[in-house]
């Protein structure tokens, strides 16, 4: 009895290595190949003259003035995409009230005048490290900031803002958030 | 909380009923071999794979030789996702060039993916080849839930047969499993999922102008498997809190429905196979009870934030601009209540994919998926394992309500003897020796406490979710944990293996030995199994035996946690 069901065993590992570990994923892959090229390579943003600039999915690491700020990543170095990372912080820990409080201190470094409450999601990291975007919230209180160094009305950065925000998906699911690099990407490129 | 998250639940818990009946009803037809929708193209390849594998698929198997090819099979999985890990520097598809995994972490991969647990000690993009992630870890995926779901129905043929001395044939049940249920479920999701932007490339990472290196592969079919399988193992570090592997709300929703989609169907396909559908229904019944309080709870402690913050000037008030909350470890796409679903039914499911980090929950917060790992992951469960776990509950409990009326306990027709209840205490209790004396050691070790990333009582919240997560077959972690040492790797190896198969042998056994009774008349003194009293009372045993054992250990880590948060 053993040796019968061992030698089933073998060749039923075979039989199911190759179909499930081989022609499943090749076939996944053939088909959304086909159907969802550019989203099936990692929804890849490209400049005019082909380079890849990043990826719609992927946050970038932003801390001028001039662009808005993403979340805090926790991946090393920041918005690290082959080492995705959360900084797995207890609520109670004291090294994650220092991070919060550095970050508090950087948005007030560069725009002294903002008093307004900051958006949580804005002082808190990501859970992957690469999270692509912020809050509307989180966008409203950098706006003025980035109006300003860029020469822009508010209102101009808000338009490019509201391009790049995503409702919840039909009304009802996820929550509203606005594309960082999608955002500055277009900062760069507009012109008045 | 506020309208929306009410409404984002409701809908979640509408869609999930909503895929009960249809698909419990045809996965019943699939066990009972009849016709099942796919035949015309499938049935050719079953035949053929029985006569390659030399299987005689009419031919019912013992209990015993049930359990020795399902070992069998499983031990083989462990010996070959071991090797493929070691050598897959020499293998082909490796273009990113990994290196050789570490004995130690190669043993610990190796037992979780072929327990369904799926506890990642490594880090997915930054260690496994794309061969290694296919052949091994998203095939394990395959047969670590088929595996589960066919000890469930082998369970169910003893309370449906009389006097028989067979249980089914172990290799038809798989092969069924995977061809008709598990293979056309996950490759229609995952192309869903690619449509959402998940990748599906075997080009290597891309390198962008700002000096980025972006992590591809073959993530979709993976993580379509991963989810519906109760699997939970991540292509990527971060499991579905990266936006690789979940990019939108539509994504994260479907992957939400995917986690509890198989466990909560096969109490329906139960009821089927039974023939009596209210027996299904009473169990998914308890599972809702306990699940949506756990739910509206974690939804509301997350939401209230971080009482430390407070004081800095931060705004963490939800309103129609920002989710507000905890977001310490949280993608701004899913806010609160997209995290708080997802945390709960991963961990009252087996799952373990994560779509946030759970070390940084609040202690309440984080408690309750904990917890819900610790009540033996019968809430839902792992796919099968997660009802064949509550059948056992449901064992004990109508043994203990025939202690109090003083009659023999039967269950559908079933007498339950001695041996039963014997069999119902092991895969009661096993899991919280396996949780509680490992949990000692470890914070009583150096190598233990070397892991621990955070100070004060979180540091054992840590490891006590570590090893309830082996424990439960989760895989899911308060992952500030530094697992990936020899320590932890072979602790929690040993710990997945142990509780995998010593549950699965003694279900098995349970199995056979009701086969081969007689079904008893159903009279005026048979307890009835259905009605709402025997819900509230299998609720009631699941809590006290499941969560008792338990509270003084959560009284030392999390619940020690928020009394010094709330008094700062």
């Amino acid at each position: 009895m053993f040796f019968v069901q061992l030698r089933t065993a073998l060749i039923a590992f075979i039989l199911f290595s190759i179909i499930t570990g081989v022609l499943y994923p090749l076939m996944v892959t053939g088909i959304a190949q086909t159907l969802f090229h550019e989203k099936a390579q990692g929804s890849l943003i490209r400049s005019s003259h082909g380079k890849i600039l990043g990826s719609s999915l992927i946050g970038r690491n932003f801390s001028d003035p001039k662009y808005f700020w993403g979340r805090l990543s926790a991946a090393t170095p920041a918005y690290n995409a082959s080492a995705s990372s959360g900084s797995n912080l207890g609520p109670s820990n004291p090294a994650l009230l220092e991070e919060v409080k550095a970050r508090i201190a950087a948005l007030k470094r560069v725009d002294p005048g903002n008093h307004d409450p900051i958006p949580v999601d804005l002082v808190t990291s990501s859970g992957s490290g690469l999270d692509p975007h912020i809050s509307p919230a989180a966008a409203l209180y950098q706006l003025d900031r980035v109006a300003r160094a860029r020469r822009l009305t508010p209102a101009e950065v808000q338009g490019i803002v509201d391009q790049h925000t995503q409702a919840r998906f039909l009304g009802l699911l996820g929550e509203p958030v606005v594309n960082v690099l999608e955002v500055n990407l277009a900062l760069d490129r507009y012109k008045k | 909380m506020d309208r929306n998250d009410l409404v984002q639940i409701a809908i979640y818990i509408l869609a999930l009923l909503s895929v009960v009946k249809p698909l419990g009803v045809y996965m019943a037809r699939v066990y009972e071999g009849k016709r099942a929708g796919l035949n015309v193209w499938l049935a050719p390849l079953e035949q053929w794979i029985y006569r390659i594998c030399g299987v005689k698929s009419e031919e019912g198997m013992p209990w015993k030789t049930y359990a020795l090819a399902l070992i069998l099979f499983n031990i083989l999985g462990i010996l070959i996702v071991y090797a493929i890990q070691r050598l897959q520097a020499f293998l082909p598809l490796n273009p990113m060039g990994m290196a050789a995994v570490s004995p130690d972490s190669s043993f610990n991969s190796a037992v979780s993916f072929a327990t369904n647990t799926d506890w990642q000690g490594y880090g997915g993009e930054s260690t496994m080849s794309y061969l290694t992630q296919m052949l091994a870890l998203a095939k394990q995926n395959f047969s670590s839930a088929a595996t589960g779901m066919v000890v469930l129905v082998a369970l169910i043929r003893g309370f449906v047969q009389k006097q028989t001395n067979t249980i089914g044939n172990f290799w038809v049940d798989m092969v069924r499993t995977v061809l008709y249920i598990l293979l056309p479920l996950s490759l229609v999701f995952a192309l869903v999922l690619v449509s959402q932007g998940v990748p599906q490339t075997f080009s290597p990472g891309v390198k962008t102008t700002a000096g980025q290196t972006i992590a591809l592969g073959p993530v979709a079919s993976q993580e379509a498997i991963k989810q519906l399988g109760t699997n939970g193992g991540g292509f990527y570090n971060t499991n579905s809190a990266h936006p690789y592997e979940n990019p939108t709300p539509l994504s994260n929703f479907l992957e939400m429905l995917a986690i509890l989609l198989i466990p909560a169907s096969l109490c329906y396909t139960f009821g089927c196979m039974v023939k009596d559908r209210r027996q299904g229904w009473a169990l998914l019944a308890v599972m809702f009870i306990i699940f949506i309080p756990c739910l509206l709870l974690v939804t509301q402690i997350e939401r209230q934030g971080n009482p430390l913050f407070d004081k800095l000037g931060i705004d963490q008030v939800e309103s129609y601009l920002q989710p507000g909350g905890n977001m310490e470890g949280k993608e701004a796409r899913f806010g609160i209540v997209g995290s708080a679903i997802w945390a709960v039914a991963t961990t009252s499911a087996s799952n373990g994919s994560v779509n946030s980090m759970h070390d940084s929950y609040m202690p309440l917060g984080g408690l309750i998926p904990m917890w819900l790992i610790q009540l033996g992951e019968v809430i839902f469960g792992g796919v099968g394992s997660g009802l064949y776990g509550m059948i056992g509950f449901v064992i004990v409990a109508v043994f203990i309500a025939g202690l109090m009326i003083g009659r023999t306990p039967e269950y559908l027709g079933k007498k339950i003897e001695a041996f039963e209840m014997q069999m119902a205490s092991l895969v009661a209790f096993i899991p919280h020796l396996f949780i509680l004396i490992p949990t000692a050691i470890a914070v009583l070790t150096v190598a233990g406490k070397a892991g621990i990333a955070n100070p004060g009582p979180h540091g054992f919240s840590e490891v006590l979710y570590a090893f309830s997560s082996a424990a439960g077959n989760n895989g899911s972690a308060f992952a500030g944990l530094s697992a990936n040492t020899p320590f932890y790797n072979i602790a929690l190896g040993v710990v997945m293996f142990f509780c995998r198969y010593w549950l699965i042998i003694p279900i098995l056994a349970i199995a056979g030995s009701l086969s081969a009774k007689k079904l008893v008349p159903t009279t005026q003194g048979t307890l009835p199994t259905h009605t709402p009293l025997f819900i509230f009372f299998l609720g009631m045993v699941v809590l006290i035996v499941g969560a008792l054992a338990f509270f003084p250990a959560l009284a030392l880590g999390p619940i020690a946690e928020h009394l010094m948060l709330v008094a700062k």
